[in-house]
Formats: structure tokens, C-alpha cells, sequence
């Protein structure tokens, strides 16, 4: 591993002594100054989208409202990520701090978080560290209160405004945006909605200063990320590398020697294949993710995967809105009457020319992001998919 | 009847009677007793003030609110990428023969339902499998029926 060109980073899970202290520190600053620094320190969100998180805390901040809401977005759905448990199980503390002084700097005083159904055994764990937090917050004066809601077992209630929906006791649909969370979000209140990565940078962001955290990554990707690792393997797991690397370095050290495709940011991410290792970044330069990375060696028929994550899509989808719903059908279908020689391989032109009908049409990121695994796996493995 | 009156009444004073209680109320019923029956439904909505209609709307959107009949332990085996690729049909298999049902079914006696679900988190170490709230990782068919044979002891004592 001495050859590596990764760089490896211990932020996120590293043991604070006294995290408390992170946050009485930062409640010396004014909402504006904290803003300011994560603003300046250039974090972008780390549940897939990368919108930059102190953006999105000025914009709540700016709604004139009496209620507002801070969300922790713990749903963690996506195929292939796990890091938002492991940090839920190992840091509760710094991810609490964050949704606290996200609350202190928008003006909210409620703040959720929103636990996947299948997360539910982290709860007895949880609760009672809230319960903790809760209190020490009351002690210094704060009018803050943490709270925890849970999901049950729908993959697209990770997407914000189906989220909210959720948690106002309905189906999770996603809404129409506009109005963006800030402006409208949970009870239709000015809403900053983070994922758990996001918010554990905010507070180390405090305990370590802007400048410390700027010195990683790259200009369009700064810091690091967490990234969840599997398929073909010998290493698979959880690993916080440095933003901007080349897929091809990734491989070196994660590879079996056999990899021929990985997969970027789960199911609604790009397959990239072995040529274009060389010349792709994972990053916001290039591919962002949430933090998915799946290796395929040679052995894996990549019908079967795009197959896989098509059923995904089918089932998950909430299919409220006709492209995402007919045109999930129509690609699982297509592929497999191509499969079967009932149509013919320039039948796939087809389906990924409605794959992209489908980005443009569709309601929300679900449906948008299905011509990300189809049009890159089918384009780059089309003998596979037809014979 | 009574029971379940008290059940519903008890989790409306501790989640409050506003529709934003009702994911909570809803889960904590399942939590109770693996599945929502229609009067669960309808009590559920009078104490709301909301149509049961609505309820029910709210209650099929989600996966883990069964709205028909589950055993006592709900299995549900990932399928998804990686726990595909590490061998969750060799799971299913050893544990459609080890409760002598097939995949969306229950036991007879009502112990086991067996369903399948999407990616729980777990893909490092696939293939997993839920019980309950429970995650059990790094399957092997010798494993899992290992697994659900202790359930079966428990259940007997
Ligand atoms: C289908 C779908 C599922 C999503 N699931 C998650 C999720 O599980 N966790 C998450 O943090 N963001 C998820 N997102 C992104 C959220 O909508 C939102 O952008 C994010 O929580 C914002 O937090 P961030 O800015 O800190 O990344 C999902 C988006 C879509 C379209
Ligand atoms: S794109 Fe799909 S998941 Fe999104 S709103 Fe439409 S049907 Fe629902
Ligand atoms: S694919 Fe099975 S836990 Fe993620």
C-alpha cells in the first residue's frame, strides 16, 4: 500500500476528546461568522447532489419565518452506501453538534433526524445519546431540541421533499420544485436539510478551522469523503480518502487485479469502464457520488447488474409521474425482450434515447438519474447486454 | 379488541393527534404486532380526525407497514447489487426449505413471514439479512438456518 497515490483521512470518525467544547466554541461566533467559514471553506453536501452547505444555511437564514427546521437526512438508501450508519454508530455526538449549530444558525428551533426503517436497532442506542445531547444543549442557554423520526423501508423518502411528505404522516411523493426546502420545506417552513456526512464536516470544520479543511481536495471538490466500498474486492468497507482521484488510482488499491467496470454513486450513478479509468476523477469535477463505489471483475455479466438495479428503480420508484413509472417499465422490458431476441439490438438506441426522455421529464432525482446506470452501462457494454 | 383500543390510545397520547404523529403511531402498531389490520386503519384515522381512507394511503406507501397478515418474525433477505453478488439466492433457497415456504409467504404457525427487500446498508458484507430490527451479516445458508432455528427455540419457550 506504500505505492498508493490515495490519500487516506481520519476526520470524520477520529475521537474528540471533549466535543462539547467544538460546540461552545463555535457559539462564541455570531450565526453569520459560522456561515461565513463554511462558506468560505467551499464543503458541498455529501448525500449526492453537493449543493454548498453553507448556501443553503444563508438561504434558510434569509426566510423570515418564526418556524423553521433543521433536517438531518439519515436514510441512507442508496444500493451501495453504508456510511451514514457507521458514522450514526460511531460519532452520534459530532453529527448532533452540527444539527445544533445548523439550528443556531438558521433561527430554527427544532431539529429532526430521519432514520431509515432498517436502521431501526441504532435507535436504542440513539435515543438515549439525544436524550444526553438534548439536555447539555438546555444547559447553555440554547433553545434547541433534537429529535428523532424514523423511515420504513422506502428508498425515495431520501429525497428531500418526500422526506418532508413522510414525515407530515403521507405517502412519500416528491413535491414540485420550486419552492426549494429553504423557502418551503417540512410544514411547509423555511427547511436546511443536510445528509449526516455534511453536518459531522460542519463541526469538524469549527474544531479544526476552514483553513486545515481546504487544504484537501481539490478546488471544485474540497476536503475528503467518506466513501462505502464493495462488489469485487479484498478490502470492502468504509474508508475516508481525499476528493479528486483518479478512478484508475482507486482501482490500484481496491481492485482484485480483475476489475473491468466500477460503479459510481450506487444505482442512479455511472458505470465506468476500464478505459476510461485513466482519465475519470471521482469528485465534483468530475463523478460525484454520495459515496457508492462498487467494483465488477470479469466474471460479472453486466446484464444481470443493469437488471439488478432496473428492478431497484421499479420497485422504488413512487410512481406518481408517468415517464419515471412507464419508462422503468418499458427499459426493464426492453432490455429483456433484446435478451431474448424478440427485438433487435438497434432496439437499445431506443431505449436509451427514452432513458434521456426520462431525465428531462421526470418529477424527481429518481427518475432523472436512471439514463445515469443505463445509458453508461449500456453504451460501454452493449455486447453484453444484447447476446 | 379491548387490547388494541388500549394499544392505539396509549401510542395517540404519547405521539399527539396531529397527521405529523402518524408515521410514528403507524410504526410503533407494527412494532407491536408485525402488521396493520384494517380496524388498526380505522381507529387509527378516528383518533386523527383524518378519513381512513387516507390512512391506508399513507400505510401501502411504505414497505415495512404491512398491511396484510405477517408472522411473528419477518425475514427479509436484501437482493440487492452487492448481496446479489455475494450469493442471496443460496440464502433464500436455505431459507424457503428451512421454513418449508416460498418467498412473500408464512408459516403455517405463524412465526416466519419470508419477504425479500432493497439494500439495508450492509453491502460490505453481504449477503445480510433483517429479522425484526435485527441485522444479521455475512450470511452463509448454514448460517441462516442456524439463525432461524434459534428464533424457533425462543418462540418455544
Ligand atoms: C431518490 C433520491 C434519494 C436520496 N436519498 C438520500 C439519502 O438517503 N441521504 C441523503 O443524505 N440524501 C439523499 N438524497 C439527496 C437529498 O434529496 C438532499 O439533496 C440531501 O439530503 C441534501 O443534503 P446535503 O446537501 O448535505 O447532501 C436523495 C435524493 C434522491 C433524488
Ligand atoms: S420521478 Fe419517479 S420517484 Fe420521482 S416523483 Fe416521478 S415517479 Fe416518483
Ligand atoms: S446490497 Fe445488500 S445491503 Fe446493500
Amino acid at each position: 500500500m506504500d505505492t498508493s497515490n490515495l490519500k487516506k483521512v481520519d476526520i470524520i470518525f477520529s475521537k474528540v476528546d471533549n466535543p462539547l467544547q467544538i460546540l461552545d466554541k463555535a457559539l462564541q461566533k455570531s450565526p453569520d461568522d459560522i456561515i461565513n467559514e463554511i462558506i468560505d471553506s467551499g464543503l458541498k453536501g455529501r448525500g449526492g447532489a453537493g449543493f454548498p452547505t453553507g448556501l443553503k444555511w444563508k438561504f434558510t437564514k434569509n426566510e423570515d419565518s418564526d418556524v423553521k427546521y433543521v433536517i438531518c437526512n439519515a436514510d441512507e438508501g442508496e444500493p451501495g452506501t453504508f456510511k451514514d450508519r457507521q458514522i450514526i454508530e460511531e460519532v452520534p455526538e459530532k453529527i448532533f453538534i452540527g444539527m445544533a449549530l445548523a439550528a443556531y444558525c438558521i433561527g430554527a428551533k427544532e431539529a429532526y433526524m430521519y432514520l431509515r426503517g432498517e436502521y431501526n436497532f441504532l435507535k436504542k442506542d440513539i435515543i438515549p445519546k439525544m436524550e444526553w445531547f438534548n439536555n447539555e444543549i438546555k444547559n447553555r442557554g440554547l433553545d434547541v431540541t433534537l429529535y428523532l423520526r424514523s423511515g420504513s423501508g422506502a428508498y425515495i423518502c431520501g429525497e428531500e421533499s418526500a422526506l418532508f411528505e413522510s414525515m407530515e404522516g403521507k405517502r412519500g411523493e416528491p413535491r414540485n420544485k420550486p419552492p426549494y426546502p429553504t423557502k418551503a420545506g417540512y410544514n411547509n417552513k423555511p427547511t436546511s436539510i443536510n445528509n449526516v456526512e455534511t453536518l459531522v464536516f460542519v463541526t469538524m470544520i469549527q474544531h479544526l478551522g476552514v483553513e486545515e479543511f481546504k487544504k484537501l481536495g481539490t478546488k471544485d471538490s474540497r476536503g475528503s469523503k467518506v466513501f462505502s466500498i464493495s462488489g469485487d474486492t479484498p478490502i470492502p468497507g468504509i474508508y475516508e480518502l481525499e476528493l479528486g482521484m483518479k478512478v484508475s488510482d482507486f482501482v490500484r488499491e481496491f481492485g482484485d487485479g480483475d476489475t473491468k467496470a466500477v460503479q459510481i454513486g450506487g444505482a442512479s450513478g455511472f458505470c465506468v469502464p476500464r478505459k476510461n479509468f485513466e482519465n475519470t476523477i471521482i469528485g465534483f469535477e468530475g463523478i460525484p457520488t454520495g459515496g457508492s463505489v462498487m467494483l465488477f471483475n470479469s466474471s460479472r455479466s453486466m446484464y444481470n447488474i443493469l437488471h439488478n438495479y432496473l428492478d431497484f428503480f421499479v420497485e422504488e420508484s413512487c410512481a406518481q409521474c408517468t415517464p419515471c413509472r412507464a419508462g422503468l417499465q418499458q427499459l426493464l422490458k426492453g432490455i429483456e425482450a433484446i435478451k431474448r431476441r424478440e427485438k433487435p439490438a438497434s432496439y437499445l438506441n431506443e431505449l436509451i434515447k427514452l432513458s434521456q426522455t426520462m431525465k428531462v421529464a421526470s418529477k424527481c432525482g429518481l427518475g432523472q438519474s436512471v439514463a445515469n446506470p443505463f445509458v453508461s452501462i449500456v453504451e460501454n457494454f452493449k455486447e453484453e447486454i444484447i447476446f | 379488541m379491548q387490547e388494541q383500543n388500549e394499544l392505539i390510545k396509549i401510542l395517540v397520547e404519547k405521539h399527539g393527534r396531529t397527521r405529523n404523529a402518524l408515521m410514528p403511531i403507524l410504526q410503533d402498531i407494527v412494532a407491536e404486532k408485525q402488521f396493520l389490520e384494517p380496524s388498526d386503519i380505522a381507529l387509527v384515522a378516528e383518533e386523527l380526525d383524518l378519513s381512513a381512507a387516507d390512512v391506508y394511503g399513507t400505510a401501502t406507501f411504505y414497505t415495512f407497514l404491512d398491511t396484510v397478515p405477517r408472522g411473528k418474525n419477518v425475514i427479509r433477505v436484501c437482493k440487492t447489487i452487492s448481496c446479489y453478488m455475494s450469493g442471496k439466492d443460496e440464502i433464500i433457497n436455505a431459507l424457503e426449505k428451512v421454513l418449508n415456504i416460498k418467498v412473500g409467504d408464512t408459516t403455517v404457525d405463524k412465526q416466519f413471514t419470508l419477504l425479500t427487500a432493497n439494500c439495508m446498508g450492509w453491502c460490505h458484507k453481504g449477503p445480510v439479512m433483517l429479522i425484526n430490527d435485527d441485522v444479521y451479516h455475512s450470511l452463509t445458508p448454514e448460517a441462516a438456518i442456524e439463525i432461524v432455528q434459534q428464533y424457533k427455540e425462543k418462540s418455544k419457550n
